[in-house]
Order: C-alpha cells, then sequence, then structure tokens
C-alpha cells in the first residue's frame, strides 16, 4: 500500500488568533511602574491636644506663596538653594539633642558637620522642618520643594552612612532589601537591619505641612 | 523529451509555521511584564511632577489611586485643574473615606495598615486640594499616602 502523506495543517490563522490577544492585552493593560515621594499623615489630634512648645530656632520654616515663590526661614530664596539652607540647618548641631526612649539625658550631635551655631537647629533629631504653602501654590511647586527637603535628608543620611559603614544610605537600604528577600542571607537582615535603624536615627526626617493660608 | 521537462512549478509557500510563537512570545512579554488597567480615567491623564527621592509602591492590591485633575468633560464637571476622580467618576473631597473604607473591605484585615493611597495629581492642581484630600484621609486613618511622581535624575 502506498504510503500516505500526512496532510499539513494549516496554521495560518493561528498568528491571526494570537495577535488579537497580544493586541488585547496591549490595550487594557498599563505598563507604569507606579513611584513617589512617600509620606506619612500624622494622626488626627485629639480635640483637647495642646500642640507642645518648640523652640523657634528649631524650626526650619518654609513658605510657597500663591505665585509659587518660596520664603525661607523670612528670606526670599531660589528652589535650587533651598537644600543647602536645609542641610546647613539640620546639620547644626548646637545644643543637646532629645532624651533618649529609655529616660537617658540627650547628648549633643557628635556627628554633625555644621557651624554649631547658637541660632539653628540643636541636633538633628529636634530639627523639624515645616513647610506652609498657599491653597493656591501649584501642586508642581510643592512636590519639587519636598523633594528638595527629602534631598537633604539623603544626602547628610548618605554621609554619614559613608563615614560608619562605607556605603552609602542608598546602598545599605538595598542590601538590607535583598538580604530580606533571599533565604541563605537571613544572619545578615538583623545587623543590616540595626544599620539601617542607626542612620535614620541619627537624621530623623521630621517634615511637617503646616495648615495652608488661604 | 517530454518526460525532462521541468515540472511547472509555483512559488514555493513561506513557512509562516514560527510566527505563531513569535507572536505567543510578545503576548507572554506583555501579560508578565504589565498590570490591569483597574480605573478609566475620566480626567486628562495627569502630568505628575517629577522628584528623585522616590520610592516604588510594591502591593497593587494595596493601593487605592486618586486621581486630580483637569476633567475631560468640562461641559459636565466645569473647568479647572482641581477635578478629584475616585473610582470612575468625578467627585469631591468629602466622598474620600467613603472611598477609602470601601476599599478597605477587601482586604485582610493586618493588612490594613500597610494600605497606602497613591495622588495621582496634575502638576498644575492646586495644593488646597491635595491638603483637603489629606484631611479627608487623616479622618478614617488611612496614613500612608504617595505623591505618585516620575522619575527625576538624581544628582
Amino acid at each position: 500500500m502506498a504510503r500516505r502523506e500526512n496532510p499539513e495543517i494549516n496554521a495560518g490563522s493561528m498568528a491571526d488568533i494570537a495577535f488579537l490577544l497580544l493586541i488585547f492585552f496591549l490595550v487594557t493593560t498599563t505598563m507604569n511602574v507606579d513611584s513617589g515621594v512617600s509620606k506619612k499623615l500624622s494622626e488626627k489630634p485629639p480635640a483637647d491636644y495642646v500642640p507642645p512648645v518648640i523652640k523657634e530656632k528649631n524650626i526650619f520654616e518654609v513658605n510657597i506663596n500663591r505665585n509659587n515663590e518660596l520664603l525661607v526661614e523670612g528670606e526670599r530664596m531660589e528652589i535650587k538653594d533651598i537644600k543647602d539652607a536645609a542641610i546647613k540647618f539640620i546639620d547644626n548641631g548646637g545644643g543637646i539633642g532629645k532624651p533618649g526612649e529609655d529616660g537617658s539625658p540627650g547628648a549633643a550631635c557628635d556627628y554633625c558637620k555644621g557651624e554649631r551655631s547658637d541660632a539653628s537647629s540643636d541636633h538633628p533629631n529636634k530639627a523639624i522642618i515645616s513647610v506652609q504653602s498657599d491653597r493656591g501654590t501649584e501642586y508642581g511647586t510643592y512636590i519639587v520643594v519636598q523633594n528638595e527637603l527629602l534631598r537633604a535628608y539623603s544626602e547628610l543620611r548618605n554621609r554619614l552612612s559613608k563615614e560608619r559603614y562605607g556605603v552609602t544610605f542608598d546602598e545599605l537600604e538595598e542590601s538590607f532589601k535583598d538580604a530580606k528577600k533571599s533565604a541563605d542571607l537571613k544572619n545578615r537582615v538583623e545587623s543590616l537591619r540595626n544599620k539601617v535603624e542607626d542612620i535614620k536615627k541619627s537624621y530623623p526626617q521630621i517634615i511637617s505641612d503646616a495648615e495652608p493660608t488661604s | 523529451m517530454s518526460k525532462f521537462r521541468k515540472k511547472k512549478k509555483g512559488i514555493p509557500a513561506v513557512n509562516t509555521a514560527a510566527l505563531p510563537d513569535i507572536v505567543f512570545m510578545l503576548l507572554f512579554f506583555f501579560m508578565v511584564t504589565t498590570t490591569m488597567r483597574e480605573t478609566n480615567l475620566v480626567i486628562e491623564n495627569p502630568r505628575l511632577p517629577a522628584a528623585s527621592e522616590i520610592k516604588k509602591l510594591e502591593d497593587k492590591s494595596l493601593v487605592s489611586t486618586i486621581y486630580v485633575g483637569k476633567s475631560k468633560d468640562t461641559n459636565r464637571d466645569g473647568v479647572g485643574y482641581n477635578k478629584i476622580q475616585l473610582n470612575d467618576k468625578i467627585s469631591t473631597a468629602d466622598q474620600v473615606p467613603a472611598f477609602i473604607l470601601s476599599k478597605r473591605d477587601k482586604i485582610a484585615e493586618q493588612l490594613i495598615p500597610l494600605m497606602t493611597t497613591s495622588i495621582k495629581a496634575d502638576r498644575e492642581s492646586n495644593v488646597g486640594t491635595i491638603i483637603d484630600i489629606r484631611l479627608k484621609l487623616r479622618d478614617v486613618n488611612a496614613l500612608k499616602i504617595n505623591y505618585s511622581t516620575t522619575t527625576a535624575a538624581k544628582n
């Protein structure tokens, strides 16, 4: 008997079907990775809450008016200068810091490289940056200012981390994340966590939003 | 003579059997790298501000997104950059707590503190609108927020 050849199956339309699916996914999905400036809001204060009195010199006041102009500590300033001004303020180390949670007395900032001026902040953990904006301020400007302030902190953190542990804070956090994910680095997690916490505690980010003017 | 005459031959068909494979490969790539769009934008795609000190939003299921920007349908919603979109429609800041609570219902209790609210606002919207939203978020204890931005170069 003659060998029957298998007839070839026509797969020409398979590509069409796959294309259809592909186009469906292209249309209905998004590819962007969501990222942005993270903030933690403070909890709602109770009705009878009296805010603690904070020394004037420990507050770094940033005002943004409705024309998107900056007033920093009572002086006009350009956005590009605000980072250096904030660094100068945070890193001043002019006095002693907050007492520890276990009741130990506050210590002077021994890692600060600022001018130790009496007119500026006592300690990074006392330094508060207060941003007040107008209701009519442009959101873009507000974010840029927040970003500059965060950059000031990350610059200080990177510097301190480099001094203490030889790597920048970004790298330190990165390796902490990696260690948390992978199973064979379990013993490193704790030591890395301590390092990260140490740097964060040395330069805590205290940026508060004051009630807006209208 | 005729025995040796060449057989008449058309152009052989190009073998396209590998084409579906390639397309499927593309398809899988897109299925893996993308996420489903969860809402239809009724505002114009917000032009996000740029920032360098940013964090990635890790778990999409814990993120609720609030859009702020200009409405596409200005006849119905009015003009201006301060329209708030919750779910699929333009809302006011007063509806933010209900929006957050409805999201919270779907999530296991121990994960509620990890929920993040991502605010995607247009650069030209006003801080006042954002602050209204923020006060409402504080009322329902949704304290983690993320101002969505594009990535700017670090320097």
